[in-house]
């Protein structure tokens, strides 16, 4: 295969001198940051820079054109169709069936996108300099239309010699248009037959084998000159009597082969003859009929392009065209066409490859000259199903195919709401999707909750663990950061990140110790079993239990858990005064809440507490001490009234 | 391509590093005016400075953002010989209304005893980890062992590489496959020792960095390198800026045995070599699905390189100043291009014309 070298294009960043200064650089998310420096590190300071600047350099990339985001998005859907599709399918026929009718779809889908293109660019809606981008949008789109018909004929139709033809003329009548234009503008003027431009749609429609129309059109003619009758009959009935292939039918192409060489010999019997020699025009078509070459290339004009003259050429010179033959027609009519003129362009060099069946040409040389992947990730994709390419070993061990889809993914990953169906593809490139789309969905940017949420359903439903575990992860921190402890807490909690959620909940705590409420307390009010992730967060949450019931008045159950939150050394000690602190009013009620047992374990808890305490240092500790003394003696008072009572009552009911 | 945007940085001096965060929302630039500013994208796209301080008593060479997961930190590195870990805080109200935020110095690390030219965080699957490297040869690797308190690093290993560094790069993979790999850059001119570039590896054993490899090939100073992503390949990806651009590949050998305790040996080869710049490469940088390969050298410019499906190099694209100075220093662009001011850019060069009778074909995008 070739090469195709082609120079790299230089961008010029404005303001920059380069034969004074470094060109300094950062790859972003979609695009590269340029700006003036100096590398060589003197550490002396430098004449002050002369360009302030720090440019950001972009990729001229569709995905920023809102029209072709319908483009994207279609196609899109189509491609995940394809593959859903079962290997199972009935038949190889329906297979194919289904394929083509898939191909039929990614080019109606390619001409919507453009006919909205011109619409818009025809309307006054866009200011004048973006017009031209529009147009050579519409260009680019109608080349690509144009290469993938052709795609869909040779490979996946993959029409047989008879058909070939049929197909390849479909195939040039689609894309000339311009002749049904002209061809109205005719017919609907007074006399179509003195109209300017009749004999013009009249060759082109011999010119693109579209007999029936060119008869009706010439019984125009016909009848405008009654004397020249005969010759027009001629003329007619030569038309009429050209054979056509038609693929369903009995008749074997040999025996079209034979009808098709005897009508032939007539035509050129009639031009020997001189049969048409009064009618210049009518002797033009039958040279066209004859198919003879210099006639054609005559009408270069009608013509316009190569191609167009390629398949014309095999209209009248050899209909049953077989598919391996095509490649010698091909590069001769283009020789023959261009004729030095003009040099090929990249468009002409990858029909050429079309028609030599090089697929991998094809790809390539629409790889180099387009801008986009999106062309050639789908067509390849298209055809890969169609098994049309054989694995080539590449870097990685990838193929082709999982190569541009890889690549037209990762282009759209940048954009701010394609990014979604970038994933769709990385999950159809069996080899290296997942760990493509592993690196890159960390670097959506997370600018909401509801963004993040997105992104976190998508890792989530492929097992990405790691990559839920940080977003969450990120998302508490920045919740943290702006000091919403609630939603930090959840986002923990769903990062299963134990040491954070520990934070988080000595945050709440030394919350609760300053202002005396809880904030955020549906949360904990419904953790469930996300409580048992941390221990402080089992603490938060048992703590939280404790106020409830006692709100609710139930007051044996908050006791019996008030105290077991320390006794089973849920609740950090740093935390057990507030806890007795709590359970004052509890003691200090009417009734006997807690057991003499209980009150018994109460007072070894404030035992363990009191014991061991440093003598203040600090004026403001000696101060905080006297607090604290004065809590301990009231708590032992409301202890010891409680034990009396407790054991008066147990003592009462016993006897 | 097009420029896009110009944003007047207005730094007082050259810049020498920019930096972008991890979700490219946010970037970070740093000059020899010795301050640092944050910039802030917002939705339109526009860029604004909401933070700029002086960081350091001397040029500051490098500026690099710890992964988000840490919060927003950002690590300087300079000719004063310090580095320094910066933490932004939550301000007040109006500061917020202003646009602004602060950020404030969590630790100067002040263990080198020349000018620091590296600083970069390791990846962040090893905790936060901050790395230095000096011209005194030096790489230094600090841990904060509390990542809710940032005043705390502690010096965990040093590293003596007897060639006065000028780059670091850590290898980005979190696989299990292997240990923690760094790349260490030389500038040193000094020819008796031959690698400039130094590859070690951490030993979970001896729970120390040691040499696995030294690029014997590389005998010129050594600006940049840069490690590729590693999208599950079983080898690595080294680019390194030398008098040329050069990409390595470094292929893990099996071990002997399973308790070899020795680091891994590689086998090395070169992937590609590019001498385009024609003069001294001073940056390679990787893009992050590690497709394109940028260089900037000494011919002022800077080079994209891709690798296409049969793993050709080439270079794909080139970025060079204009020569023109820019008018006035009122911070009004010469050229600044609207948003889709880039179509009279683009038409000059002749892309995408198929069908329009161009020439020139457009090339290999990515």
């Amino acid at each position: 295969m070739a090469e195709v070298d082609v120079d790299p294009i230089t961008t010029l960043i404005p303001g920059i001198d380069s034969s004074q200064r470094h060109l300094g650089f950062v790859w972003g998310p979609g695009d590269l940051l340029a700006y003036e420096t100096q590398y060589k590190p003197t550490g002396a300071q430098h004449a002050a820079q002369s360009c302030p600047f720090v440019h950001v350099v972009r990729k001229d990339e569709d995905i920023y054109s809102p029209i072709l985001r319908k483009l994207f998005n279609e196609s899109h859907h189509i491609f995940v169709g394809l593959q859903n599709m079962k290997d199972d399918v009935p038949s190889k026929n329906k297979k194919h069936q289904y394929v083509t009718h898939v191909s039929k779809n990614y080019r109606s889908v390619i001409r919507a996108c453009m006919e909205e293109l011109q619409r818009v660019a025809a309307s006054d809606i866009i200011p004048r300099w973006f017009e031209c981008m529009f147009i050579r949008q519409v260009s680019i789109l109608l080349a690509v239309e144009l290469i993938w018909n052709l795609c869909e004929v040779l490979f996946i139709e993959a029409a047989p010699a008879g058909s070939l033809l049929l197909h390849l003329l479909d195939w040039v009548r689609l894309h000339k248009a311009d002749v049904d234009e002209k061809a109205q503008e005719v017919l609907q003027s007074e006399c179509p037959a003195e109209h300017q431009a009749y004999w013009d749609v009249t060759v082109c429609y011999i010119l693109q084998g579209r007999i029936d129309e060119a008869r009706q059109i010439l019984l125009k003619q016909a009848s405008q000159q009654p004397a020249a009758r005969v010759t027009f009959k001629l003329m007619d009935s030569l038309l009429m009597k050209m054979p056509i292939y038609n693929p369903g039918g009995t008749q074997t192409l040999t025996e079209f082969d034979v009808k098709w060489r005897r009508w032939h010999q007539e035509c050129d019997r009639c031009l020997q003859d001189n049969s048409f020699a009064s009618h210049p025009h009518l002797e033009l078509i039958c040279k066209i009929l004859v198919g003879d070459e210099d006639t054609l290339l005559e009408q270069r004009e009608h013509l316009s392009t190569w191609y167009h003259f390629l398949v014309t050429r095999l209209l009248y010179c050899h209909p049953t065209v077989k598919p391996t033959e095509l490649h010698y027609y091909a590069q001769a009519s283009m020789d023959m066409f261009l004729d030095g003129r003009s040099a090929p362009e990249p468009l002409d060099s990858i029909l050429l490859a079309a028609f030599e069946f090089d697929i991998h040409q094809v790809i390539k040389d629409c790889s180099i000259a387009l801008n986009n992947w999106w062309f050639v990730a789908h067509l390849t994709d298209l055809l890969d199903h169609c098994k049309l390419l054989q694995s080539h070993n590449l870097h990685f061990g990838s193929n082709l195919r999982e190569f541009l889809l890889l690549e037209y993914a990762s282009g759209l990953f940048t954009h701010h709401s394609l990014w979604q169906l970038a994933v769709d593809y990385f999950d159809h490139c069996p080899e290296f999707g997942r760990v493509y789309l592993e690196l890159q969905i960390e670097r959506v940017p997370l600018d909401t909750e509801r963004k993040a949420l997105k992104v976190l359903r998508i890792c989530e439903q492929r097992q990405m663990a790691e990559q839920v575990r940080s977003i969450c992860k990120i998302m508490a921190k920045k919740a943290l950061r702006n000091n919403r402890l609630g939603s930090a807490l959840s986002w923990s909690i769903r990062a299963k990140d134990a040491a954070f959620a520990t934070l988080i909940s000595e945050r709440f705590l030394q919350d609760y110790c300053t202002h005396g409420t809880f904030s955020d307390l549906d949360l904990i009010d419904n953790l469930g079993s996300a409580m048992l992730l941390s221990d402080r967060l089992t603490f938060l949450g048992k703590y939280r239990e404790f106020h409830k019931l006692y709100a609710e008045k139930q007051f044996a159950e908050a006791a019996r858990l008030l105290l077991s939150l320390m006794t089973a050394k849920i609740a950090p000690r740093s935390f057990w005064m507030t806890l007795l602190t709590d359970a004052l009013p509890l003691l200090e009620q009417k009734q006997v809440i807690f057991s003499a047992d209980q009150t018994y374990e109460l007072m070894h808890c404030l035992e363990e507490l009191t014991t061991g305490k440093v003598a203040p240092e600090t004026e403001l500790s000696m101060q905080e001490d006297n607090i604290e003394a004065t809590k301990i003696e009231l708590l032992r008072l409301a202890l010891a009234r409680n034990l009396a009572l407790a054991i008066v009552k147990e003592g009462t009911l016993e006897a | 391509m097009f420029v896009a945007r110009s944003i007047a940085a207005d730094h007082k001096d050259l810049i020498h590093d920019v930096s972008y965060d991890f979700h490219g929302r946010r970037m970070a630039t740093c000059s020899s005016d010795q301050s640092v500013k944050v910039w802030d994208k917002s939705e339109s796209g526009e860029w604004h400075c909401t933070a700029s301080w002086k960081t350091h008593s001397g040029s500051v060479w490098r500026v690099t953002w710890a992964h988000p997961e840490f919060g927003q930190v950002l690590a300087s590195c300079s000719f004063d010989r310090t580095a320094a870990v910066w933490e932004e805080i939550v301000g007040e109200s109006n500061d917020k209304q202003r646009g602004q935020s602060h950020w404030i110095k969590r630790t100067t690390l002040v263990d080198s005893r020349t000018s620091v030219t590296d600083v970069k965080f390791a990846p962040k699957h090893m905790g936060l980890m901050l790395t230095t490297c000096s011209a005194d040869g030096v790489v230094r690797i600090y841990e904060a062992p509390d990542v809710m308190n940032l005043s705390q690093w502690s010096l965990q290993h040093e590293i003596s590489s007897k060639l006065s560094c000028s780059c670091i790069s850590w290898n980005p993979s979190s696989s299990r496959a292997h240990p923690p790999m760094i790349a260490v850059g030389s500038d040193d001119s000094c020819v008796t020792y031959g690698g400039k570039v130094q590859i070690y590896e951490y030993n979970e054993n001896t729970r120390k960095y040691a040499k696995a490899e030294t690029l014997m090939t590389v005998t010129d100073p050594v600006h940049d390198l840069a490690f590729a992503p590693n999208l599950g390949r079983s080898f690595h990806v080294l680019a390194v800026a030398t008098k040329d651009v050069r990409i390595f590949k470094l292929m893990p050998m099996r071990k002997e045995t399973a308790t070899s305790s020795g680091p891994t040996k590689f086998e090395v080869q070169i992937m590609a070599q590019f001498d385009h710049h024609n003069s001294q490469v001073w940056r390679v940088s990787w893009n992050i699905t590690s497709t394109l390969l940028a260089s900037s050298g000494d011919d002022g410019c800077v080079r994209l390189w891709k690798a296409n499906y049969m793993d050709n190099w080439k270079c794909t694209g080139i970025l060079k100043g204009d020569g023109s100075p820019v008018i006035g220093s009122s911070g009004q662009p010469v050229a600044l291009s609207a948003a889709g001011g880039s179509s009279a850019l683009a038409s000059q060069n002749a892309l995408n014309g198929v069908m329009a009778g161009r020439k020139k074909a457009q090339l290999m995008p990515g």
